[in-house]
């Protein structure tokens, strides 16, 4: 018996849709059975992941707290994936962006107004775009691999950001510890209902975001260029689309999300900068952009789902006592099965029972 | 082995009946070829003739509907590229499969059934490459060798198998004259050790040269078996595209006529090892008027199509000129802006993208034409005005399709090419551009085109044709030029062209030598 994969004459629009449901639910088997060799109770651990974080108020707002940079950060991207550029250092762009904005309540303690926040999210704009679009550059004049360099750039912010908060820009009342100044109030972005909880406006700048996109990509002819030059670049070509531009507009677009996505969490949720300031949402994000299909609407859901995952494991490791890593393995079983699923929707499988007819011998004595 | 010793004297190969169908279209029409030992036989025909496919068959790479064929007197069947290796036949494609990082010697030791180290396979290269005249260093990369080098590699992979039969398909397409030389003195050697090659070109002067017998293939079948050196250039030109001269009656074009498209001086470098490069092309096509350009497939058709719509610039501004003004640095939308129009040769991927809707491929070539029709303010899409327009495209060239507004991948190819042409034609271009109008079409699909282009020109339009497809230009051109090697010979008016006549520029033959004076030679 051998299991062959059949390509479809024709995409097909139902498994299109059910794909990242099938992922959802086989990451959840497979999340059982990872729980099941830990010793945990499968139901139980699935219960406070998944369940329990959503059956509170506060948990909300921190679920809106976590997916706000998920869905800024994967509606960018998927801008970047459509058009056919692999941008991975999104983690990277979210940290430049937090520092260009932190700039003046960090440099410039004495300058409060009210025109600080709008200017610190400008520059967080300005900050992340401006990362981005390094790798854009290479890529656009010297033909180098994206997923290289902006990856690698990740690295070079993070380290970055290491020696700005230990060395120029430590708090000088801190005590030494690695962590600038806090913000002061003018530099804060406030929160939408600050009687529940601890969601910021960073979410409705996500929300916003992905509608614009939405449209920007389903109704105009800018989205139209993006995808076409995606799908078939060649074809984009002779549309009279440039290619080149078009790597430097996704990778600017992408990173300007991403840098107002660092900013927001900054003076959003932090108040401050710190070694440390995102457990990884750049890189959440491209799981999340995926699970979300690349459509905006659906990356909304998607980052609300991944967004649960952070909270589940931090739920999850206080209830059931389990290492908070394991958010890192869903994450990851949830890429690779939203991944394998999508090959259901250009092929299907064909379980034949017959064996391969076997060739006639060629003659022997031909020497 | 019986059967083994009574035909040592007889034929190599020996092939009857050898059919192959795609679909209702029969391939390879009940081929008989005969191969003897130490032999040098061509395979002649044009592209879509059958020569691919047949070897194909033979290499074990298609299967056959029908036919037989016989090694060294015994049938067999031949189910794999491994199944002909062992038997003794081996191939050097057309085009090549070469890893660029790895060197020559470990290129070699990938393609061998039985895993060697590379130090062995690189002796046995270097002795292979001294022994047939193939200078070659095992050891360089494959990135850093030029295109004969690296079609020796594949020459030597094949000869390393110890084959009896040797295929060449089309191998002095990618040589200059002085590498084509030298693969002759090596085919020569390889004969003189009794080996057989059978050897597919379309260039007749080198078949002529190097070749013991020849079978001409047209359309799926045998035409002829002859002996080459006993044939004239025109004969055999004659031979495969076939000598029914049609009598073309065409209204003679008026005489006051405007150079709507014209191309001076345009040259163009090869951008990669398979590209051609273009030198000095000169033409000028006037309203009224089909120009047709013939020409093998790879003699520089892609590269002049890709310089003239625009999707290359060039560096002059005047090499291109759009009804009487430069258009040399003005991209294809600027190009369309000025009237042109442009069909590519390949209709998926390139003149559409596969997974868009015909709707959304419409306004691929004319987002920007047509962008007070089909676009609001902030560029936001009309759907209602794009999707009634490729119903008003569909309707008007008959295009069959499942579904109001299906994916481009999901149309035949004849009714995606009708919605490629047609999505130009509904502007009214002044100047047409069209590659392979009806490459891999069916009949009805590509009689539809064709009309449809010679309207255009009768409404006063300029129609470039740049097709393989000689019965095509003859059927609808006014005057057809040919373009071999990167060059574009004098336009011939179709009054004074004959098959022959083209048939003989296509196959190399210089402008003035294609008189009859060759038939001396």
């Amino acid at each position: 018996m051998r299991v062959e994969l059949v390509k479809r004459p024709q995409r097909s629009a139902l498994f299109s849709a059910l794909s990242p449901f099938i992922a959802l639910l086989l990451t959840l088997l497979a999340g059982a059975v990872m729980f099941l060799f830990l010793g945990k109770n499968p139901a139980d651990a699935l219960y406070y992941f998944f369940i329990e974080p959503l059956l509170e108020t506060w948990s909300l707002h921190e679920l809106a707290v976590k997916a706000a940079p998920l869905i800024l950060i994967g509606v960018g991207l998927s801008i970047c994936y459509l058009s056919n550029n692999w941008n991975i250092g999104a983690e990277g762009q979210f940290i430049i962006g937090a520092i260009a904005g932190s700039i003046l309540p960090v440099a410039f303690p004495g300058f409060q107004s009210p025109i600080v926040l709008p200017l610190m999210l400008v520059m967080g704009i300005v900050g992340g775009a401006a990362y981005a679009g390094i790798p854009a550059w290479l890529k656009a004049r010297f033909g180098t691999n994206e997923i290289l360099t902006s990856l690698m750039l990740v690295y070079v912010a993070q380290l970055f950001l290491d020696w700005l908060v230990r060395g120029p820009w430590r708090n000088p009342e801190g005590f030494n510890f690695p962590e600038t100044r806090n913000f002061h109030a003018y530099a804060i972005l406030p929160e939408i209902w600050p009687a529940s909880g601890r969601a910021h406006w960073g979410f409705v700048f996500a929300i916003l975001a992905a509608l614009v996109l939405w449209f920007v990509l389903s109704r105009t002819l800018k989205g139209f260029e993006v995808k076409l030059i995606g799908q078939s670049p060649r074809a984009g070509r002779f549309a009279g689309f440039s290619r080149s531009r078009m790597i430097i507009f996704a990778f600017l677009v992408s990173g300007a999300l991403a840098g107002l996505a660092g900013i927001s969490e900054v003076s959003g949720a932090i108040g401050q900068l710190r070694p440390a300031i995102s457990p990884g949402y750049g890189f959440t994000a491209i799981i999340v952009a995926f699970l979300g299909r690349l459509n905006p609407l659906g990356i909304i859901a998607a980052g609300l789902v991944l967004a649960l995952s952070y909270l589940g494991g931090e739920a999850a490791q206080i209830s059931i006592g389990v290492s908070d890593k394991v958010a890192r393995a869903f994450q990851g079983m949830l890429l690779f099965f939203v991944l394998a699923c999508d090959t259901l929707i250009h092929y299907r499988i064909r379980v034949s029972r017959r064996l391969v007819a076997k060739p006639i011998e060629a003659p022997a004595g031909h020497a | 082995m019986s059967a083994t010793r009574e035909n040592r004297a007889g034929n190599l190969l020996d092939v009857r009946g050898l059919t192959k169908l795609f679909g209702s279209l029969k391939a390879c029409d009940g081929i008989d070829l005969t191969i003897d030992r130490g032999e040098i036989h061509a395979l002649l025909g044009e592209n879509g003739a059958g020569k691919s496919t047949f070897v194909k068959m033979l290499f074990g790479a298609l299967e056959p509907a029908a036919g037989t064929i016989r090694w060294k007197g015994e049938e067999v069947r031949i189910a794999s590229p491994g199944d002909a290796r062992k038997l003794g036949i081996g191939m050097v494609f057309q085009h090549f499969s070469l890893f660029d990082a790895l060197t020559a010697a470990e290129n070699i030791m990938l393609s061998l059934d039985d895993p060697a180290p590379a130090g062995a396979v690189a002796a046995r290269a270097r002795a292979l490459s001294e022994a047939y005249g193939l200078p070659l260093d095992p050891n360089a990369h494959v990135g850093d060798l030029s295109v004969g080098e690296r079609q020796r590699i594949e020459i030597i992979r094949c000869l390393l198998q110890n084959p009896e039969l040797i295929i060449l398909d089309e191998p002095t397409s990618v040589l200059t004259p002085q590498e084509a030389d030298r693969l002759f003195d090596t085919l020569a050697r390889l004969k003189a050790e009794g080996r057989s090659i059978l050897y597919i070109s379309h260039r007749l002067e080198e078949v002529k040269r190097i070749c013991d017998r020849a079978t001409v293939l047209r359309q799926g079948r045998v035409i002829a078996h002859c002996d080459p050196r006993g044939e004239t250039a025109s004969s055999l030109a004659r031979m495969m595209v076939g000598d029914e001269v049609q009598a073309v009656v065409r209204e003679k074009p008026s005489a006051a006529r405007e150079a709507l498209l014209e191309v001076r001086a345009l040259s163009r470098k090869a951008g990669h090892p398979f590209a051609v490069s273009l030198s000095d092309i000169d033409l000028a096509v006037h309203a009224g008027e089909v120009l047709g350009i013939a020409g093998v497939a790879g003699n520089g058709q892609g590269e002049f199509f890709e310089a003239v719509s625009g999707e290359v610039l060039q560096e002059k501004a005047d090499a291109v000129r759009i009804r009487g003004k430069d258009a040399g640095r003005q991209d294809i939308s600027g190009r369309r802006l000025m009237g042109a129009a442009f069909v590519p040769e390949e209709r998926l991927g390139h003149a559409a993208a596969p997974l868009m809707t015909l709707s959304q491929n419409l306004l691929l070539s004319r987002c920007r034409t047509d962008a007070r029709a089909f676009l609001s303010r902030l560029g936001v899409i009309r759907q209602g005005a794009v999707a009634k327009a490729a119903k008003r495209i569909a309707d008007a060239m008959d295009v069959r399709k499942a579904g109001e507004d299906p994916e481009a991948a999901a149309l035949s190819g004849g009714n995606l090419q009708k919605f490629v042409i047609g999505r130009e034609l509904d502007r009214a271009p002044m100047v047409m551009v069209v590659n392979q109008p009806t490459w891999g079409v069916d009949a009805g699909a590509a009689a539809r085109i064709r009309q449809a282009l010679i309207d255009l020109a009768k409404g006063g339009s300029a129609v470039l044709v740049i097709s393989q497809d000689l019965d095509e230009l003859f059927e609808i051109c006014d005057a057809i030029a040919v373009m071999h090697h990167g060059r574009l010979s004098a336009p011939i008016p179709i009054s004074e062209a004959t098959y022959e006549k083209v048939g003989l520029l296509m196959g190399g033959a210089r402008p003035e030598a294609a008189e009859p004076v060759l038939e001396a030679v």
